[in-house]
């Protein structure tokens, strides 16, 4: 009997690190089973997850798994004795069905720090393939019929970044991987790097030997320290095994690959920033042209692609690019890996074909909202992206359609908001974001946002002017007007999309200083409704003492002496705490 | 650093004596290979804790790097710090799905019990808070990582406790308890 403990990092912040240690310690004392480990299946509202795969041929699959109980459910499990509450639902099982899986197809089945388990799905056979029965553009022309675009953000054709690379004189040329994954809510490439890293390294070479690179260079943030690692662990498999280094699988083709860790600047998402970062300078845009592909790292021809765009390459070698041309819509084709999160039931990694329309991930893969509240919006492509207001619920997710709502397909990041949220707060925070990371180099991005931030700022505390709105409007045209690159030139859209759709909401905190989804705090208070029973929880809850009564009598708020931190609200068992 | 601004300048630092041949090693390796500044500094992070101001001039002497430009690559990136930090980093995530779900009141319960404020370390040098933009562990949010253990479906009280706890622990393992 083999089980298999899901150890990514969203499995291990849920505790799965502790049950494999539990079972570690009675394999270690004789208990007869055969302990594994893998990467993130995509299920993060079910964790820690095991699997467990019995002599037969059989498997099933345990969620919510907690330390104290994992040694009773293997030794149950060793006389076929299933405990059925642990058991994952047949809903949530449904839910993974609806996916099809290309980029993460082997995150949370194969152990990601062994390179046979990549080898016997298939791994290396595409590298395999085109070191000896394809030439260069014959690669690329795979790539384009493909229709492959770049997943980090931009949807840029795939085949003719690589072309454009292929096509320069100059040696030598550089295979970048950006894994800078900065968009706060999103982790997919953070999945596919622990989960499943040797793809993206197949996906590089593939990349290397079609433009005509001897190095590759992984730029990873340094806040994914387990990604890094297992990239390490692969790179020195894929060395041993000849894979990677001198003279590939005897074809005299030679590629290297190294990791360098990013220190911390959303902005080295941009591949000139990234560039100037691998530089060992201060991650700022350059001018372009001249773009990467003619002149990049080191003046030399560098061609830069997402780790989800690499992960989808082994594939389309294997598989044909029709076949993956096959999934997806007329211009957007394959499948996107999103994070789906916020204020979401069963929030994780989902893998969908592009066209689907936002309605079926959020309510038949991720169960819903949060709680049961109303669905009032999804952000997607964080920063630099836009809201889905939830009256547009049928759009569909490719890169067209999204751009035409406002919003961008962006690197996968899909946020639920539910009635509870701020459309004019969540513009601040994300305003707030870019503030921070702009690197200073372009005035109408360094004060453009700042200038917008404030004016978001005073909406929020009930301090907005008549003209505000408008004021917005006309510093975004201007930021993204006089800005060198995608941060600045993107970084009003959360303040355009919001007020695109919820002008009511921005109105109403301007001109009757009243937050719809009560929430900004200076624009709401609390008070005890007449319902209230009088059991005095929230008075003895209440941390300034602001709230007074008799036992069994309505009790009152003293507003002067209110925090307005909720607690009362919380503590409530009668639903007598009004948010006004 | 003599110009007008240099007096100004060294209050953004902390210059401790330390024993910079702590860092002869990584120096060797890298000082001849272009554009390794910031892996070198992110070593010399990894042996102070923070890079303290004669650690910035002994790599510029040591790979010919301006001081200026150094100074420039350290406070351009989030991951460096010019001044040490407690004993347990707090990095309180404040990504999008932790913002949508309550981050702002784990802050406020962090910021009450420990009386500090964002980037800022607490007088017995125990806890320094550090809000960061994402952690990547979103379906949990909203999330803090301390000592590299996240915690997650985190509530007020919740953060609360857990500080605690580890004070206690810190304070035991040095003795003062």
């Amino acid at each position: 009997m083999k089980v298999v403990v899901g150890l990514g990092s969203c499995g291990i912040a849920a505790g799965a690190k502790k049950v494999y240690d539990e079972l570690k310690e009675q394999v270690d004392q004789g208990l007869d089973i055969k302990l594994d480990i893998t990467g993130c299946v995509g299920m993060c509202h079910l964790e820690p997850i095991v699997d467990i795969y019995y002599d037969d041929g059989q498997f099933d699959r345990f969620v919510k798994v907690k330390d104290d109980e994992i040694i009773d459910l293997v030794n149950k499990a060793k006389e076929k004795n299933i405990i059925e509450d642990k058991k994952i639902s047949s809903e949530d099982e449904e839910a993974l069905k609806k996916q099809v899986r290309i980029a993460i197809e082997n995150c949370g089945v194969i152990n990601p720090e062994r390179i046979e388990e990549y080898i016997a799905r298939g791994g290396y056979k595409a590298l395999e393939k085109c070191l000896t029965q394809l030439s260069q553009d014959e690669i690329i022309e795979e790539i384009k019929i493909s229709g492959l675009r770049g997943r980090g953000g931009a949807g840029f054709p795939t085949w003719f970044k690589w072309n454009a690379a292929k096509v320069e004189k100059e040696t030598p040329k550089y295979m970048v991987c950006n894994a800078d994954e900065g968009d706060p809510g999103a982790f997919m490439d953070r999945s596919v790097l622990e989960g499943d890293p040797h793809r993206v390294l197949e996906g590089m070479i593939i990349g290397g030997y079609a433009i005509g690179a001897q190095e590759g260079i992984i730029y990873v943030r340094a806040e994914y320290p387990l990604a890094i690692k297992r990239l390490e662990i692969a790179i020195a498999q894929a060395k041993e095994k000849g894979y990677l280094g001198k003279n590939i699988l005897g074809t005299g083709f030679n590629f290297d690959i190294r990791i360098k860790a990013g220190a911390g600047a959303f902005v080295c998402g941009e591949e000139t920033a990234l560039i100037a970062s691998l530089e060992g300078e201060r991650g700022m845009p350059r001018l372009k042209p001249p773009f990467p592909a003619q002149k990049g790292y080191w003046g030399k021809p560098t061609n830069i692609n997402n780790v989800e765009t690499f992960a989808n390459v082994p594939w389309i070698i294997r598989n044909g690019g029709k076949a993956f041309a096959s999934y997806g819509t007329e211009k957007s084709k394959g499948t996107k890996v999103f994070a789906l999160t916020g204020k979401i039931k069963k929030g994780g990694l989902v893998e969908v074909p592009m066209g689907m329309p936002i309605k079926e991930i959020i309510y038949d893969i991720g169960g819903g909202i949060l709680n049961n509240k109303k669905f009032k919006a999804v952000q997607m492509g964080g920063p630099s992206g836009g809201c889905v207001p939830a009256f547009l619920e049928d759009v569909t997710v490719d890169y067209e359609s999204l751009t035409k709502v406002g919003a961008i397909m962006g690197s996968g990041g899909m946020v639920v908001m539910d009635e509870t949220t701020c459309m004019v707060d969540m513009a601040r925070f994300f305003l707030d974001f870019t503030r921070k990371e702009s690197c200073g180099k372009c005035v109408q991005c360094r004060l453009g946002t700042k200038r917008m931030l404030e004016i978001l700022e005073r909406i929020v505390e009930g301090n907005g002017r008549e003209g505000d709105i408008e004021l917005l409007e006309r510093l975004a045209v201007e930021v993204k007007d006089g800005s060198l690159c995608g941060l600045g030139q993107t970084a009003p859209n959360p303040v355009l999309s919001t007020i695109r759709y919820f002008r009511d909401e921005y109105e109403a905190h301007i001109r009757d200083k009243k937050c719809p989804a009560k929430s900004c705090k200076p624009l709401i208070h609390y008070e005890v409704a007449d319902n209230c029973i009088g059991c005095g929880v929230c008075r003895r809850n209440c941390p300034v003492g602001a709230i007074s009564g008799k036992v069994k009598e309505v009790h009152v708020i003293d507003q002067e002496t209110c925090i307005k931190c909720g607690k009362c609200y919380e503590v409530c068992k009668f639903d007598a705490i009004n948010i006004l | 650093m003599d110009c007008c601004g240099a007096k100004e300048l060294k209050k953004h630092f902390r210059d401790e004596e330390v024993d910079l041949r702590l860092m002869d090693e990584i120096l060797d390796k890298y000082k001849n290979v272009p554009g390794s500044l910031i892996t070198i500094l992110q070593h010399a992070q990894e042996i102070y804790g923070y890079l303290p101001l004669s650690a910035l001039e002994y790599i510029s002497r040591e790979t010919g790097i301006h001081t200026s430009q150094i100074y420039g690559v350290a406070t351009f990136y989030t991951q460096f710090r010019l001044n040490p930090v407690g004993d347990n980093l707090i990095m309180l995530c404040k990504g999008t799905a932790c913002h949508v779900n309550g981050a702002d009141r784990i802050e406020e319960a962090i910021v009450e019990e420990l009386g500090i404020k964002n980037g800022e370390t607490t007088e017995d040098n125990v806890f320094t808070l550090n809000n960061v933009a994402c952690l990547g562990c979103c379906s949990l949010s909203p999330v803090m990582m301390i000592n590299g253990i996240t915690y997650g479906s985190l509530t007020p009280d919740k953060a609360k406790s857990i500080l605690r706890e580890i004070k206690e622990a810190t304070l035991q393992k040095r003795g003062e308890k």
